[in-house]
C-alpha cells in the first residue's frame, strides 16, 4: 500500500477516519440506550443509599408512645427546599429493591434534573401536605430515574424517605398530557376549584421515551407516615 | 494507513502491543461514555420532563 503513493494513502486514512466516525455513532446509541443510564443510575442509587444511612446516623428522639394504637403518626411537614437542596430520597420497589434516588428542590435541569435526580416543584406541598406534592425526573438519560414510571401497577407503593422519616404513597393511574397541561400540578390534579383536603403525589416525565412531544403523568394518593424513630415502614420490606 | 502506522509505532512483541491497544481503547471508551457522550445527548436529544 505505502509503494501506491501518497493519494491512495490519504484516501485510506479518510477511509479509517470515516470508519471510526461510524463506531463511534454506534457506541453513542449503545451508550444512549443501555449504559450511559446504568452508570449515572447506579451512582444515582449509591448517593441516596449514602443519604439514607447519613440520616440513619443522625440521633433520633424516642419513639413516641402511642396513646392510641388505631391513630398513625401526623406526619411531619418539612420546609420547602431551595434549589438543588437534597432533602429526600424516593423508593419504589416495583423499580428494584436498590432503587434510591435523590430528590432536592426545583425542576430545572441544570440544577437538579440532570446532576441529581428527582426534582420537587417549587411551590407545591411537600410530602405529607395536603394538596399535591409533585415531582419531576428523567425517562430516559442522566439515570433515568422515572425509566419504568409506565410499569407501575395500582396500589404499588412510592415511598419518600426524609429525616423525618418515610412517606408511603400508592399509585392510582397514569396519564399522557400536553407539556402544557399545568393543571396536574393544581392541589386537587387538574381540580383546582375544589380543594378536597386529601394528600396527593404527582410523578411528571417525558412520553413518549426520547420524545420532547407529551408528558406522562403517575398519580398516588397518600397512605401513610412513618417516624424515622420507628423504622422503615411495611411497605419498603426486602429492599436495600 | 493511520491504523497500521499506530501498530508500527507501537513498540514491543506482538502482545505488549495488544495490551497498549486495549487500555487505550478503554481509556478512550471511558472518555466518550463518561464525558463526551453526556454532553453530545443534550446538544442532540433534548429532554423536558417538567410542565409549565
Amino acid at each position: 500500500m505505502r509503494s501506491r503513493g501518497r493519494g491512495t494513502s490519504v484516501f485510506g486514512v479518510v477511509g479509517e477516519l470515516l470508519i471510526t466516525a461510524g463506531v463511534v455513532v454506534l457506541l453513542y446509541v449503545v451508550w444512549q440506550l443501555w449504559v450511559g443510564d446504568a452508570i449515572q443510575g447506579a451512582q444515582n442509587n449509591a448517593a441516596g443509599a449514602e443519604l439514607s444511612q447519613e440520616w440513619d446516623s443522625l440521633p433520633v428522639p424516642e419513639p413516641t408512645p402511642v396513646e392510641e394504637e388505631a391513630e398513625a403518626a401526623a406526619p411531619v411537614i418539612a420546609d420547602e427546599p431551595s434549589d438543588g437542596e437534597l432533602f429526600g430520597v424516593m423508593r419504589i420497589p416495583r423499580f428494584g429493591e436498590d432503587y434510591a434516588v435523590p430528590m432536592a428542590g426545583g425542576v430545572s435541569r441544570a440544577v437538579t434534573l440532570d446532576p441529581i435526580g428527582i426534582g420537587h416543584y417549587p411551590g407545591t406541598p411537600m410530602p405529607g401536605d395536603i394538596g399535591n406534592v409533585a415531582l419531576a425526573a428523567h425517562r430516559t438519560t442522566y439515570g433515568a430515574p422515572f425509566n419504568r414510571i409506565a410499569e407501575l401497577q395500582l396500589g404499588d407503593a412510592i415511598v419518600i424517605e426524609t429525616s423525618d422519616g418515610w412517606y408511603t404513597y400508592r399509585f392510582r393511574t397514569l396519564e399522557y398530557v400536553t407539556p402544557s397541561q399545568v393543571d396536574v400540578l393544581d392541589a386537587v390534579p387538574q381540580l383546582s376549584a375544589t380543594p378536597d383536603g386529601e394528600r396527593y403525589l404527582t410523578m411528571t416525565s417525558c412520553s413518549p421515551m426520547f420524545s420532547l412531544a407529551e408528558r406522562i403523568v403517575a398519580y398516588s394518593v397518600f397512605d401513610s407516615f412513618q417516624p424515622r424513630a420507628d423504622g422503615p415502614p411495611a411497605a419498603l420490606e426486602g429492599t436495600a | 494507513m493511520m491504523y497500521a502506522a499506530l501498530w508500527r509505532i507501537l513498540p514491543g512483541p506482538w502482545w505488549v502491543r495488544v495490551l497498549i491497544l486495549v487500555v487505550l481503547l478503554t481509556a478512550v471508551l471511558y472518555g466518550l461514555f463518561v464525558f463526551a457522550f453526556p454532553y453530545i445527548s443534550e446538544i442532540v436529544n433534548p429532554q423536558e420532563v417538567t410542565i409549565e
